[in-house]
């Protein structure tokens, strides 16, 4: 049975066309996921991202606990609110998932997941917990009633007039949050219970992501969407994310894939020598095998996952492709040999044609511009 | 859902309509335009291709993903839409003015097998 998040009927309501995504029913546009795309570079956009999954991480054990789970070092969260993106990895240094991790305290920190993963992912935490004094718990829609209590919902606000307009809408959180820098966050505590409002995002733009009690969601929704802030689907969601070179699990990475593999080796934290995180070993002695690269279509046509590439030095293949409304051509990223060089052409196999590709670094759009001239 | 009655529908989504020297145009339904999504990509079958009914013949891309069009009747490409190609999204906003391709029939006795818009209506 599909799972709904707490704004289903709002979506249908506003013509949504629900499809579904990681076993739940989510909008996958309200009538132009182009228009979408454009709202959110050009002004800004608001996305229910309630399917992902809040975890609070709670003990004296925490940090210890996460130094060891997550390949990116959570050491170096030092300031209250400080987000940093991770990898969990197994034993073979492949990837359970992606992540967010915020620290509060040394013994303190909220973890946000994918929706697809979340039931692996806790089974995982758990077991990997064995040993740590700290406490996972999921904070959201679950099986058991007390879970379900304490439940958060998710909201996206992107765009470069994002924050101004969550501000028109919510005067009183400015004080709270005017002064975030990017990649961080602050608990605003408000009559309707505690918010999260984090200056993080998955779509290159700038914003906040909001973490909030399930009965307030609706209300902050329609609020959002009476001062001009156009509702978003998760096609939007995928062609800006691919455009600003962010990965999507299960699509650019899985439990086979080792994140320098996949252009996530700056997630990879080994300074600490000392530190022994799950897969670490099993990277160190791998090392990388592939070059993770971005591909621009240079004729007509659109590039889609598990593509082939050719080139002089080997095949490689698609991960993720798309049309990227910004750019008006088509975008791609790609696993290839690891001697390929930024700036050359490959072949791409498309429904048997071999068509022109330039190889580029896997980030096309930020803040609204086009990064090509630099990046070719 | 806008279903016209002077065309002709295939379950697969084309709609057909009969031009007064006998040839086929074809294109795809409000239906299927609306599945799809944004348009951005129309390949069309070459000019003088013989087509057999059913036969994958173009490709429409929309944002999310690839559909294939099939050939609703045999016979042979003597026209594409240009336009089309060169304004995919021209489809999403007037599906049944934006044709893809014409055929002139091999059999136009085929185009009986066709669905009429209550018999396409009622496959949705």
């Amino acid at each position: 049975m599909l799972q709904r998040t707490p704004l289903y009927a709002a979506h249908v309501a506003a013509g949504a066309r629900i499809v579904d995504f990681a076993g739940w029913e989510m909008p996958i546009h309200y009538g132009s996921q182009i228009e979408e795309h454009h709202a959110v570079r050009r002004n800004a956009g608001l996305f229910d991202v309630s399917h992902m999954c809040a975890l609070d991480l709670i003990g004296p054990d925490a940090t210890r606990f996460l130094r060891r789970l997550l390949a990116n070092d959570v050491a170096k969260l030092t300031t209250a609110g400080r987000a940093l993106y991770s990898c969990m990895l197994n034993a073979a240094g492949g990837v359970i998932d992606d992540l967010i991790v915020y620290f509060f305290t040394p013994t303190r920190y909220r973890i946000v997941v994918n929706a697809g993963t979340t039931e692996k992912d806790v089974a995982w935490m758990q077991t990997q917990l064995a040993g740590f004094d700290a406490r996972i718990t999921p904070r959201c829609d679950g099986k058991d009633e007390s879970q379900t209590k304490n439940a958060l919902a998710m909201l996206a606000v992107q765009g470069p007039q994002a924050r101004e307009l969550f501000y028109t809408a919510f005067p009183a959180s400015r004080a709270a949050t005017e002064s975030l820098a990017p990649f961080h966050a602050r608990e605003w505590p408000t009559n309707k219970g505690d918010w999260l409002i984090a200056r993080t995002g998955y779509t290159g733009e700038d914003g906040f992501e909001i973490s909030l009690p399930v009965s307030a969601v609706a209300e902050v929704w329609q609020t959002l969407i009476d001062i001009g802030i156009k509702p978003c689907g998760l096609g939007a969601r995928d062609t800006l994310r691919l455009e600003a070179g962010m990965n999507l699990y299960g699509q650019d990475m899985d439990e086979t894939t080792s994140p320098l593999d996949t252009g996530l080796t700056w997630t990879v934290d080994l300074r600490d020598t000392n530190r022994d995180f799950i897969g670490k070993s099993a990277l160190v002695t791998r090392r990388q095998k592939h070059q993770f690269v971005g591909l621009l279509l240079l004729e007509r046509g659109i590039l889609r996952a598990h593509q082939k590439v050719f080139s002089p030095l080997g095949e490689g293949e698609i991960t993720s492709g798309t049309f990227s409304p910004t750019l008006n051509q088509s975008i791609a990223f790609a696993r290839l040999p690891m001697s390929i060089i930024l700036g050359s052409e490959v072949e791409v196999d498309i429904r048997d044609k071999r068509l022109k590709a330039k190889v580029v670094k896997p980030v096309f759009v930020r803040n609204g511009k086009s990064l090509l001239e630099f990046t070719t | 859902m806008n279903t016209p009655t002077h065309l002709k529908y295939a379950a697969s989504h084309e709609w057909s309509k009969t031009e007064s020297d006998g040839t086929i145009t074809v294109g795809i339904t409000d239906h299927a335009q609306e599945a799809l999504g944004d348009i951005v990509f129309i390949e069309l079958p070459a000019i003088g291709r013989t087509l057999k009914a059913g036969e994958e013949c173009a490709v429409v891309e929309s944002v999310k993903a690839a559909s294939d069009i099939y050939a609703p009747i045999s016979g042979e490409v003597i026209a594409i839409n240009q336009m089309v190609i060169d304004a995919p999204e021209s489809v999403n906003s007037a599906p049944y003015d934006h044709w893809l391709f014409r055929i002139k029939p091999a059999n136009p006795d085929e185009l009986s097998a066709l669905l009429d818009a209550d018999g396409y209506a009622a496959t949705l």
